[in-house]
């Protein structure tokens, strides 16, 4: 029975990665993945042009603070996060909308393991276009502003990939169930991205309602949110990444029981 | 995992989308071989089938495909292929791609599914057109694609909606064959249409829906044979039917005997077929009519349509 399931999130991946990363429905994907990649062009070009880089980002800690600092504000918390948005909303809210949910649901597949397959393609086609953007972005703004030795370097990419996928991970389960219970995705899409927003200067309980707050702890360095953040213990990675597994597994598991009572109607007859 | 039951069970099931009545209390139990679903929009035909393959969820009862529950679908549509009456594709696929991705889904391999998706293709006759984007098909190509997509499985259960919508006349011929072919070897097909008169060339059992019932099932000469409010219509072709009409005013079930406009035969209504035919045989001995044929004149499908739902839902 298992390798059946794996064929058959075999069968879902081949048609849903193509769906996610290489059709019309991955436009959006593209054009927010390129925003944080056109930033840093620009930095890079305008230091170009004048000839030397801001003292402030100069050298390898430089360098690595204005990394840190694009990739909160242009990857995380923006693009990732509304990247995530469109692809995890449009999963099952997308294929009703075509009216071709039905090529699925009349498959001798279990309605969770097809959430499974649709979420694991959407998954792995975010987070690997984000992981391209990071490793670009990163490459450029050191390559020219200089780098850190190559230990330093490739910890601190691990760490920015890891906190990509664990993102793709729990803002994708939140999105996937919202998509599946609300008829207009744009209103939890601003409201979580409002929570998001604010964590910082949320109390330290409230912060723990939150994917950010459990992704700071995978942070390479620290960068200050400003006088006004409230400094919260963060979670030892041990528990923070284990527990993000198992809330997003949670949130699969309420996503199986809501696909498994989804109706379709075709029309009237 | 042979399926224990040849029979497609509805016990007591409603449906209801919100305060609109979808089906109500319908019991079923339908046996192998072609079943036509008859009535007119809005009678629940999609409904009955959007439940048999639990795309809809029964409001009340319970439906057993082969004592399979439709929300077992990892099982059940292992043995049941639907034929849908929508045409939404995934967006960008050719027809090949259409029915390999499908059977990849159900799990079976590479090799596989190339071999079977082809077989299927080629049943339906779209080879030259299998490479070409679903999006491009004419309206006929689209539905033999769908098609081939229910029967790519080689499914005991095929569920068909309007399967014969939009197709030529060579088309339909062939896809008839098809159906009568997948009937003959012991299979359910389950059609749903609007064209009367080859749901009775094909069916070997009716139901007929009206406004969410069932308001008569089974062969359709036993359906118009139990309508006894109905008198019967029989057509009498023979050489002598002023003299056969005198006659058979005289027996006490008939209701009405008309000549027929050329002079060559005899329309008969009786309320009572069986003991009509009896006593004619012995009119017809005793009279020495040369008969050339008798023959039901009512009892086809569209007869029965006319009686059970256009005239009930007139009155």
């Amino acid at each position: 029975m298992k390798s059946l399931w794996w064929r058959q999130i075999q069968g879902i991946l081949r048609l849903e990665v193509r769906k996610s990363v290489f059709s019309a429905r991955a436009l959006p994907l593209y054009l927010l993945a390129a925003i944080p990649a056109a930033v840093t062009f620009i930095v890079v070009a305008v230091s170009m042009i004048y000839g030397e880089a801001p003292p402030e980002f100069s050298g390898p800690s430089g360098a690595t603070m204005l990394f840190a600092v694009l990739f909160q504000l242009g990857i995380l918390r923006s693009t990732l996060y509304f990247a995530t948005v469109w692809i995890f909303m449009n999963l099952f809210r997308g294929e009703v909308l075509d009216r071709s949910l039905h090529y699925y649901f009349l498959s001798p597949i279990r309605r969770d393991v097809l959430v499974a397959g649709k979420f694991a393609s959407a998954w792995v086609g975010v987070s690997l276009v984000f992981s391209v953007v990071a490793v670009v972005c990163y490459g450029a703004i050191h390559m020219y502003f200089g780098s850190a030795g190559l230990g330093t370097v490739v910890g601190q990419l691990a760490a920015y990939l890891a906190i990509i996928w664990m993102a793709c991970l729990g803002y994708g389960a939140i999105f996937m169930v919202a998509g599946l219970f609300m008829r207009n995705p744009v209103i939890p899409a601003i409201l979580v991205f409002f929570w998001e927003s604010v964590n910082t200067f949320l109390p330290g309980l409230l912060k723990k309602f939150s994917v950010i707050f459990y992704l700071q702890s995978l942070f390479p360095i620290d960068i200050s949110e400003g006088p006004v953040e409230i400094i919260a213990e963060p979670v030892p990675l041990w528990i923070g990444i284990p527990g993000f597994i198992v809330f997003s597994g949670l949130t699969l598991l309420v996503a199986g029981y809501q696909i498994r009572r989804m109706e379709v109607h075709y029309a009237e007859d | 995992m042979t399926p224990t039951s040849d029979r497609l069970v509805f016990d007591n099931v409603s449906k209801f989308y919100g305060e609109v009545l979808g089906i109500n209390q319908v019991d079923l139990s339908i046996p192998p071989g072609i079943t036509s679903l008859v009535g007119p929009n809005g009678s629940g035909k999609t409904t009955i089938m959007n439940l048999m393959t639990g795309l809809l969820q029964p409001s009340q009862g319970e439906v057993r495909m082969l004592d399979i529950r439709p929300d077992n679908p990892e099982k059940m549509f292992r043995h049941v292929g639907y034929c849908t009456q929508f045409d939404s594709f995934p967006r960008g696929v050719n027809g090949h791609q259409f029915l390999y991705n499908y059977l990849r889904v159900h799990g079976h391999p590479h090799s596989a599914a190339t071999e079977m998706t082809e077989r299927s293709i080629a049943r339906v006759g779209l080879t030259d057109a299998a490479r070409r984007r679903v999006a491009a098909y004419s309206k006929g190509m689209r539905q033999r694609i769908k098609l081939a997509q229910a029967i790519a499985h080689e499914p005991s259960v095929l569920i068909l909606d309007e399967p014969l919508n939009g197709l030529d006349p060579m088309a339909r011929a062939e896809m008839i064959d098809l159906f009568r072919e997948l009937a003959s070897t012991g299979q359910h097909v389950i059609i749903s249409s609007h064209i009367l008169h080859e749901v009775d060339l094909i069916s070997d059992q009716v139901i007929l829906l009206n406004e969410g019932y069932v308001v008569a099932e089974g062969d359709i000469e036993g359906v118009r044979t139990e309508m006894s409010g109905r008198p019967l219509q029989i057509l009498v072709r023979c050489d002598k039917p002023g003299l056969l009409a005198s006659k058979v005013f005289e027996h006490e079930t008939t209701v009405e005997a008309r000549m027929h406009e050329d002079g060559g035969g005899l329309l008969i209504s009786t309320k009572d077929a069986d003991t009509f035919l009896i006593a004619f045989n012995r009119m017809v001995l005793d009279n020495e009519v040369r008969v050339e044929s008798v023959t039901p004149a009512d009892a086809d499908v569209y007869a029965v349509y006319q009686y059970l739902i256009t005239q009930e839902g007139a009155s």
